[in-house]
């Protein structure tokens, strides 16, 4: 049986960037996830998710976490891009992309984010836009050099029968 | 590459027996209920991956909360503990119900909710079934995140799967919805 969960593609990265792009995503599986570990954005410790070089208002997202005292909800719209924390802790994302290549609906993503430090968080994002994607970006949220080296990006496709 | 999930060949390719494909649903338009039958017990864990909408009635766009019922047990032998938020607050809840337990979010036009559930163990005929789930919706503007811990209290190896929309539910699945059953090999 050929592999159902399967590795597309990985980086550790040498050096801070301001930017890693996973391109030429093929459109043969059904949803992909995207893990990152190691993620530190040192200056603002937050940075974006961006699909197809998409940096427009075209995402939001809804929220629950706990902090260890409390738990609270909010939400964001008409964002640049999904909004994920980079803390200095060592975020670590596991992100579900689903149905990441259907061409007729807005693209749902359902993410898990664990700070050993700060909080634990489930997010629910919307891309609006019925286009397949292609690439994805993890870009430092003002686009300077401060995503940290030492961050492993690995992005999985998982195809459905 | 370092392993993951545990589930990994250490030289960094899945393993073609580990996390295989079960069986898929893809959304007609013209079905509302998604059965998968015959599961084998060959695995040690389930998982099912969900992006759906329901089709638009009188009443517009249903609230989407499926039913889940494990081997067509319709009793109240299901218990759910959730944390939710819905963009202000985040609250929590429990209940013994007859299924009612897979919350996807109402979807609006084409704004879809998604949920990750995992079936544990649930081929052993030794202990009653857990199930966790992460799901939601986001419209722009709406939508809700939900964190789900459930238990089927029974010792059944589960060997059917089926959802349905609950009652407000219109009618059927769209086009563009899937439900995709995974078996995980311990």
């Amino acid at each position: 049986m050929p592999a159902t969960y399967e590795p597309i593609a990985t980086t550790t990265l040498g050096s801070a960037v301001s930017s890693y792009t996973f391109s030429s995503i093929p459109g043969t599986y059904t949803d992909l996830v995207l893990i990152c570990s190691n993620l530190v954005e040192i200056t603002n410790g937050q940075g974006y998710i961006r699909f197809n070089s998409d940096s427009g208002s075209n995402y939001s997202r809804t929220v629950i976490y706990g902090t260890g005292s409390s738990a609270a909800s909010f939400r964001q719209t008409n964002q640049v891009g999904l909004n994920v924390g980079m803390d200095t802790s060592a975020q670590r994302i596991r992100m579900n992309v689903m149905n990441y290549s259907n061409t007729t609906t807005n693209k749902t993503v359902i993410d898990r984010e664990d700070s050993g430090t700060a909080a634990t968080v489930g997010t629910v994002f919307l891309w609006r836009n019925t286009a397949a994607i292609t690439s994805i970006s993890i870009q430092s949220f003002d686009g300077s050099a401060s995503i940290q080296a030492g961050a492993v990006f690995t992005l999985y496709g998982i195809k459905a029968a | 590459m370092s392993p993951i999930l545990g589930i990994f060949a250490s030289q960094g390719r899945v393993s073609s027996t580990a996390y295989e494909s079960i069986a898929t649903f893809n959304g007609t338009g013209s079905t509302g209920t998604v059965t998968f039958s015959s599961i084998p017990s060959t695995y040690k864990h389930l998982q099912l991956r969900i992006t759906a909408l329901g089709t638009a009635g009188a009443g517009g766009y249903p609230t989407s909360l499926a039913y889940f019922r494990l081997n067509s047990d319709s009793g109240a032998n299901y218990r759910v503990h959730s944390l939710n938020g819905n963009g202000s607050s985040a609250s929590a809840f429990s209940n013994t119900s007859n299924g009612d337990f897979i919350y996807l979010p109402g979807g609006n036009s084409s704004f879809y909710a998604s949920g990750i559930i995992d079936i544990l163990d649930y081929a052993d005929t030794n202990k009653t079934k857990v199930l966790r789930q992460l799901s939601g919706s986001d419209r722009n503007g709406s939508g809700s995140i939900y964190f789900n811990s459930m238990l089927w209290n029974s010792t059944a190896a589960i060997t059917s799967i089926s959802l349905q929309g609950d009652a407000s539910f219109n009618g059927n699945w769209t086009t563009g919805s899937i439900f995709a059953l995974y078996g995980i090999k311990g």
